[in-house]
């Protein structure tokens, strides 16, 4: 069996992702029709190009289907429990850099740290008969970090795009999101708490630990990785 | 037989031994409404139980545990005592241990009753050693109330007290707010302000008045003296006492002497080995710690203790338990019954060879 290499189907992600591989000398590209999700890759031998939505890539190294992939540490993360014992980071691809924060609305002029935060939910909940709501979609992470940080009487609530907006529209009280430049939050009157990064995210290549590896797909990842250097 | 039947077998046994003993046999569903097990729990809940969706019904939680329906069972119906039994599979999402299983068999004894909580405590914990007897286990044990009586003694103000005790079972958090209370009050910028909401725009359900009542308390809690130095380093006494009983026992009163809040607490707890002793438990073989079980589900406030098999220290308690007397005035919406109990796990009583 060949090498198989998972990369994001679409938008910057794919274009950085071919440029990283074609600055050292390996060329990736689409074969075929542009719609056509499939693709070459020339350079080095025994090595298959698989192009994967950036979303489901961790589930697709978790299961084996591709021995390498490329995407986001924060998706895989989330995606992946114990993901150390899932797959491994061979190296991180310097784009699609991005901050997973927990924000508040700028208004609450009391609320500084995640401190703060956990004495609001207590008094939120007081006040309103519902635990304080924050709006995610990366609901593992954030909870391993607001538990081991010790924070209590929040609950998460689904929000898988618009993020940003749920505190003006009252579906949250605060929002837990990947942030690179946090214009959006301050379009949307939201502060980052002082404590409040989660995880700092970029692009990076990740090789399974599942067991899929054949000789020949062995022999294409060290002649590959020798290749990229990593 | 196959295993499964096997500890089917295991947990009718036991459910007729509490039954003997004049408990009541309690039956549930398995599919629980999510929202009351939220409210008490948390969001940590979603990260151990299986949440799923009912089009009709809304959120529902694959039975986590039994004692939850047991206590609003027991309350909707305004009960005084109760003595219930129970054996069912309940089912926990393992996300850090694959070798831990997600569904398995729990046998319950649980007590509801006023009279001396000593006695019940001692009942609970005695029934359990003596049905566990023939596998050799190591007990250990702890009691919240201990803690709790040395934050409510601690020389601070009542809203500081209220925060550590909201946070007895996070040690993190409850550490972070000792070391913060033993400083001077912080004085942020905002706390001078004559206009601290100027230029900012409201948005979402929690209101100005709000932030500015708790600016107002941040306020009040500037001016708190420090928590001395000294005070704090009692408390960690007390969180490090561990021993045999009645070596424990004496390790706490002569922390009571520097630490009289306590008194009562260490008086509760010498009642409880008087009542187990009475009771024929051996005390020597038991193991007392302060800190045990404060990491554990947070409705236990009181007595809590836990059976566990020597040498396999992967394995998880073969059976637990404590009092919960603040869950059932949560549940009871104020009113409350003294309430105390434990589970077995039948399916380890299987895999440490103790056949039916």
């Amino acid at each position: 069996m060949t090498l198989r290499l998972g990369v994001p189907s679409k938008g910057r992600l794919m274009e950085k992702t071919f440029a990283w591989f074609g600055a050292r000398g390996v060329d990736l590209a689409l074969s075929g029709h542009a719609r056509e999700y499939a693709g070459a890759v020339e350079g080095v031998d025994g090595v298959e190009l698989v192009m994967v939505s950036a979303g489901e890539v961790p589930r697709e190294l978790e299961a084996g289907r591709i021995h390498l992939g490329v995407t986001g540490i924060d998706m895989v993360r989330e995606k992946i429990a114990r993901w150390e014992d899932k797959v491994r980071q061979v190296a991180s691809l310097g784009f699609g850099g991005a901050d997973l924060v927990i924000a508040v609305p700028d208004c609450w002029v009391d609320v500084a740290t995640l401190d703060d935060l956990d004495q609001v939910a207590t008094l939120f909940r007081a006040a309103h008969g519902h635990r304080l709501r924050i709006a995610t979609k990366y609901h593992r992470v954030i909870r391993d970090f607001l538990r081991e940080q010790g924070v209590g009487d929040y609950q998460l609530v689904d929000s898988q795009g618009a993020t940003e907006g749920t505190v003006k529209n009252l579906t949250a009280e605060a929002i837990a999101d990947i942030t690179s430049t946090g214009e959006t939050l301050r379009a949307n009157h939201l502060r980052v708490l002082e404590d409040g990064l989660v995880l700092r995210s970029q692009a990076a290549l990740f090789k399974t630990r599942a067991e899929t590896w054949t000789p020949t797909a062995r022999d294409a990842w060290a002649a590959l990785s020798k290749r990229l250097g990593v | 037989m196959s295993r499964k039947a096997a500890i089917k077998a295991e947990a009718d046994r036991l459910r007729g031994t509490f039954e003997a003993r004049g408990a009541e046999v309690f039956e549930t569903d398995v599919l629980q409404p999510a929202g009351a097990l939220l409210d008490l729990y948390g969001e940590d809940i979603r990260a151990r139980a299986f949440v799923t969706h009912d089009p009709l019904r809304g959120e529902m939680m694959l039975r986590p545990d039994f004692t939850i329906p047991l206590v609003q069972r027991h309350m909707r119906e305004g009960r005084g005592q109760g003595r219930y039994t129970y054996a069912g599979e309940v089912f926990r999402r393992q996300e850090d241990d694959p070798d831990r299983a997600s569904e398995y068999f729990q046998v319950g004894f649980e007590l509801f009753d006023g009279q001396g909580p000593a006695q019940t405590d001692a009942e609970v914990f005695a029934t359990f050693a003596e049905i566990l007897l023939p596998l050799g286990l190591k007990a250990a044990m702890g009691d919240i109330g201990l803690l709790r009586a040395a934050v409510e003694g601690l020389p601070t103000s009542a809203a500081r007290k209220a925060a550590l005790l909201h946070h007895l079972w996070r040690p993190r958090r409850f550490r972070s707010l000792l070391g913060r209370y033993a400083k001077p009050g912080e004085d942020r910028a905002i706390l001078q302000s004559s206009d601290p909401l100027a230029g900012k725009v409201e948005v979402g359900l929690r209101t100005a008045e709000e932030i500015l009542a708790r600016l107002h308390h941040l306020r009040d809690d500037r001016e708190v003296p420090p928590l001395p130095r000294d005070e704090i380093a009692l408390v960690d006494a007390l969180l490090a006492v561990r021993g045999k009983a009645h070596d424990a026992v004496s390790q706490l009163r002569d922390l009571a002497i520097d630490l009289p809040s306590i008194g009562a607490a260490v008086d509760r707890l010498t009642d409880r080995f008087d009542a187990l002793e009475g009771r024929g438990v051996d005390l020597r073989r038991l193991d007392f710690e302060a800190a045990y079980g404060r990491t554990t589900l947070e409705y236990y406030d009181g007595f809590v203790f836990g059976f566990y098999a020597e040498g396999r220290p992967g394995l998880p308690p073969v059976a637990s338990g404590g009092r919960y007397d603040a869950l059932t005035r949560a549940i009871g919406g104020g009113d409350g019954v003294p309430a105390v109990g434990g589970v077995i796990r039948p399916g380890l009583l299987i895999d440490l060879g103790m056949a039916a």
